[in-house]
């Protein structure tokens, strides 16, 4: 039973699904904001890359510091948080049947998400809020500084308020039959975590805004680190669950893959929801003031049952590929499945690449890095930014480009141009990441400091400087942000360009990016519950050797990093 | 069917390889974390936290009461100051310098004091590359054993303004 | 056709609470509030005063 209002609603010619003309116009709204944050944080990066490669030392001191606090809360806050309320309007209504709850509150989301981003960044490019995204008292920036971030975070706190409404009234209307679609499950998840997130974030930055307005005393400095990454890391976990979502979505659409064991993969989201917040912990594991058993109960998410449940996604969802895949034909072999699938199609090659980059290098180094002993020798070097760039930049930015190159097509019905560049975008942003991330973490390695303009300490008391090895991986730092920056452009311009001035779709039908023949296969394949369908969701030996070859990877890199540990002078 | 409700009967407890493979991870998992409390307790290199609320003003006089009994020389101008082996040690992080200079015996054990007494700063000790927080109103307390000896540099890597990356300081060991 | 109240007994008890979207919020808050801010908070607040001997 629908609860669309007359005429308010369309369906996709190319999924079948619904789609609600509100929710409609609220995800062209954040995805738009979100692509500009995108654009300004991505113009700090390159700009942030050529000054950490020491041979270049592009932007002066002051302007280091400046375009990083820029970088920082463009790209970890406002991009991310618009571009997820985009994907929380689709998931409740197009894939639960039913129309949003309130326009009038999604107006008002929009509207204090829009004025917080635009205030924080002229705060921040006018010199008041020289404090880095993480704003730690005792540095002080000016109160519109704060007002920004608190007003983003209400707006989506708004926004998630009318998520859960429509969740509400879709049941209640009995628009759908059953458990939610997995993907809205995900999509409850990334809400659930981003609720903890934005309280938390309140929290922080409130009697953080009333100090900078002079009513109150300056808050704690531990109080506030605890707090604050109370914001600061679940806001990443919630850039997980959008993410994973979308690797369901996309996998879905691609290559017609359906979860193998819906309570597998379900369950996982579940262990997310419980315990993925606690590793807040991971930033304060050399703090003064937490106790050892504090750290190492929160730093593992609960004996790293959340972590159990990245491994399982990791599993399920090539999993599923390759089991659609097989059914369609590509079943030689070990991996015909995977070489046969569709690399073309950048729908599908960000979310593999986004798979791979997440697995291997992002999640592999941050579990390390947040083990608490180990982070004695990780804490605040660029160890730290290239595990992140590493998850959400090659994780989850990728994976929402990859839902872009859908999106545009099918909720603002236009046509990209340059489609051909367009399907080598993933694969250069990809190398650009990976580079960049690996001269990051290999620097860190050495000691080099994260958030640092001069590793060359000049004019410094006492002396003090790197081994030539870790400029060199500053130089790696450097090219491989310059490509990243090249995929990023791509991207960016070829999308506004698209949504502004690309084709209409309204009255043609898409030509998509896979041929209408592999796209009506993919549907026949999703839509199979056949027997032969149930016999052949068991023979995954490809993933399963991928698996196991990550896990191998998980264990040499794990204990690689204890042995160099045991090599520090005794500390405790 | 991840875009659309599931079948009634979804709910089944995994088998065959997703067993395997959730099996197998869990065990990962339980490793890892009986690690981090087998490495608190035999391990030589832990975090543990150690800290006391103190008064700015009153680490610096502590930090300045050292300097006046236990000075052995200078380096740079930057007092150098040597604590009695298996005793405390002070270091304050301030904009921007580390005070003072340590020197310190080669497998003595010492308990280092670190505050701030302005912003937050990062001790991040080279090349072993050992890295704390260091915060004002917290005595930090590390009880640490050098196990090398040399000449050390101290960096900062928390940002503490403009003079962040002029922040250095050492620590010297025989 | 609609879920009865006899279907959802039936249900296993997982299966109950990953259908229902408010206990998985407030279980998601709570859990994470107490065991991460909550215990934290106590730890910071219970710091001695410093003795520096």
């Amino acid at each position: 039973m629908t609860n669309f209002l007359p005429g308010r609603s369309r369906q996709c010619g190319t999924t079948g699904l619904p789609v609600c003309f509100d929710a409609s116009f609220f995800i062209k709204a954040n995805a738009v904001f979100g692509v500009v944050c995108l654009l300004v944080g991505g113009i700090a990066a390159i700009l942030l890359g050529l000054t950490r490669w020491s041979a270049v030392h592009l932007l002066n001191d002051v302007m280091y510091y400046r375009i990083l606090t820029l970088h920082g809360i463009d790209m970890l806050i406002f991009w991310i948080l618009f571009f997820e309320v985009a994907v929380l309007y689709f998931c409740c209504t197009s894939l639960l049947n039913s129309r949003l709850f309130s326009k009038k509150i999604g107006w008002i989301s929009l509207v204090l998400m829009f004025i917080g981003a635009v205030m924080t960044n002229i705060m921040i490019l006018q010199g008041k809020g020289d404090v880095l995204m993480t704003s730690y008292p005792p540095l002080m920036a000016h109160p519109l500084f704060y007002l920004g971030i608190i007003l983003v975070a209400v707006g989506v706190l708004v926004a998630l308020y009318n998520f859960f409404a429509t969740i509400y009234i879709a049941r209640r209307d009995k628009t759908y039959e059953g458990s939610m679609p997995l993907v809205t499950f995900g999509a409850l998840a990334a809400a659930i975590i981003a609720v903890f997130t934005l309280l938390h974030g309140a929290t922080a930055l409130i009697p953080t805004f009333t100090w900078s307005m002079g009513w109150t005393p300056q808050p704690d400095a531990g109080w506030y680190r605890l707090v604050w990454w109370a914001l600061g890391h679940p806001a990443q976990q919630v850039n997980l669950c959008a993410m994973v979502a979308i690797w369901y979505f996309l996998g879905a659409v691609t290559t017609g893959a359906k979860p193998l064991n819906e309570t597998v993969s379900r369950g996982a989201f579940l262990l997310y929801i419980l315990f993925i917040n606690l590793a807040s912990a991971h930033h304060l594991l050399v703090d003064p003031g937490l106790s050892a058993s504090w750290k190492i109960w929160n730093t593992s998410y609960a004996m790293y049952l959340a972590v159990l449940a990245s491994l399982v996604h990791g599993f399920t969802v090539p999993a599923s590929m390759e089991v659609a895949q097989r059914l369609k034909g590509y079943g030689k072999g070990m991996f015909d499945w995977l070489v046969h699938a569709p690399w073309k199609d950048p729908g599908f090659s960000s979310v593999a690449l986004s798979m791979i980059i997440f697995g291997f290098l992002g999640g592999i180094t941050g579990v390390t890095l947040g083990t608490e002993q180990i982070n004695i020798i990780a804490h605040n070097t660029l160890r730290v930014p290239g595990h992140f760039h590493t998850t959400v930049v090659g994780g989850t930015t990728l994976a929402f480009m990859g839902l872009t190159y859908y999106v545009v097509p099918l909720i603002f019905q236009r046509e990209f141009y340059m489609k051909g560049l367009l399907r080598w975008q993933p694969y250069i942003f990809s190398i650009g990441i990976v580079v960049m991330s690996m001269g990051m973490s290999f620097a860190g390695s050495y000691g080099v400091p994260r958030r640092h303009w001069d590793v060359d300490f000049a004019g410094a008391v006492l002396p003090a400087g790197f081994d030539s090895a870790a400029h060199m991986m500053l130089g790696v730092l450097g090219i491989g942000s310059i490509v990243a920056f090249l995929g990023l452009l791509i991207f960016i311009l070829l999308t506004v360009a698209a949504v502004f001035f690309g084709k209409s779709l309204k009255e043609s039908k898409w030509e998509g990016w896979q041929s209408e023949a592999a796209m009506a296969k993919n549907r026949e394949t999703y839509n199979r519950r056949d027997e032969a369908y149930e016999k052949a969701s068991h023979n995954v030996k490809g993933t399963l050797t991928l698996v196991f070859i990550l896990l191998l990877a998980f264990v040499v890199y794990y204990f690689a990093n204890w042995k160099a540990l045991t090599d520090v002078w005794f500390v405790r | 069917m991840s875009l659309h409700p599931p079948p009634k009967d979804w709910f089944v407890a995994p088998a065959g390889p997703e067993r395997l493979w959730i099996g197998v991870g869990l065990i990962w998992c339980l490793v890892m974390f009986i690690a981090m409390p087998y490495a608190h307790f035999k391990g030589k290199q832990n975090s543990t936290g150690e800290s006391y609320a103190v008064d700015k003003v009153q680490f610096q006089e502590r930090v300045d009461r050292q300097v006046a009994t236990n000075k052995v020389g200078e380096m740079n101008g930057i007092p150098i100051v040597e604590p009695s082996p298996g005793g405390d040690a002070y270091l304050v992080g301030r904009m921007w310098s580390w005070y003072p200079i340590l020197k310190l015996k080669k497998g003595q054990e010492y308990r280092v004091h670190i505050s701030s007494t302005d912003l937050q700063h990062g001790f991040s000790l080279l090349p072993m590359n050992m890295n704390f927080q260091v915060l004002p109103g917290y005595d930090h307390v590390l009880t640490l054993t050098p196990t090398s000896s040399g000449e050390f540099e101290i960096i900062c890597n928390e940002f503490c303004g403009i003079g962040h990356h002029l922040m250095t300081g050492r620590i010297i060991v025989d | 056709m609609h879920m009865e109240n006899t279907d959802n007994q039936q249900k296993h008890a997982l299966q109950r609470l990953m259908d229902n979207p408010w206990l998985l919020l407030v279980l998601g808050v709570v859990i994470p509030t107490l065991s991460y801010t909550v215990w934290g908070w106590i730890e910071l607040a219970s710091m001695s005063p410093a003795t520096l001997p």
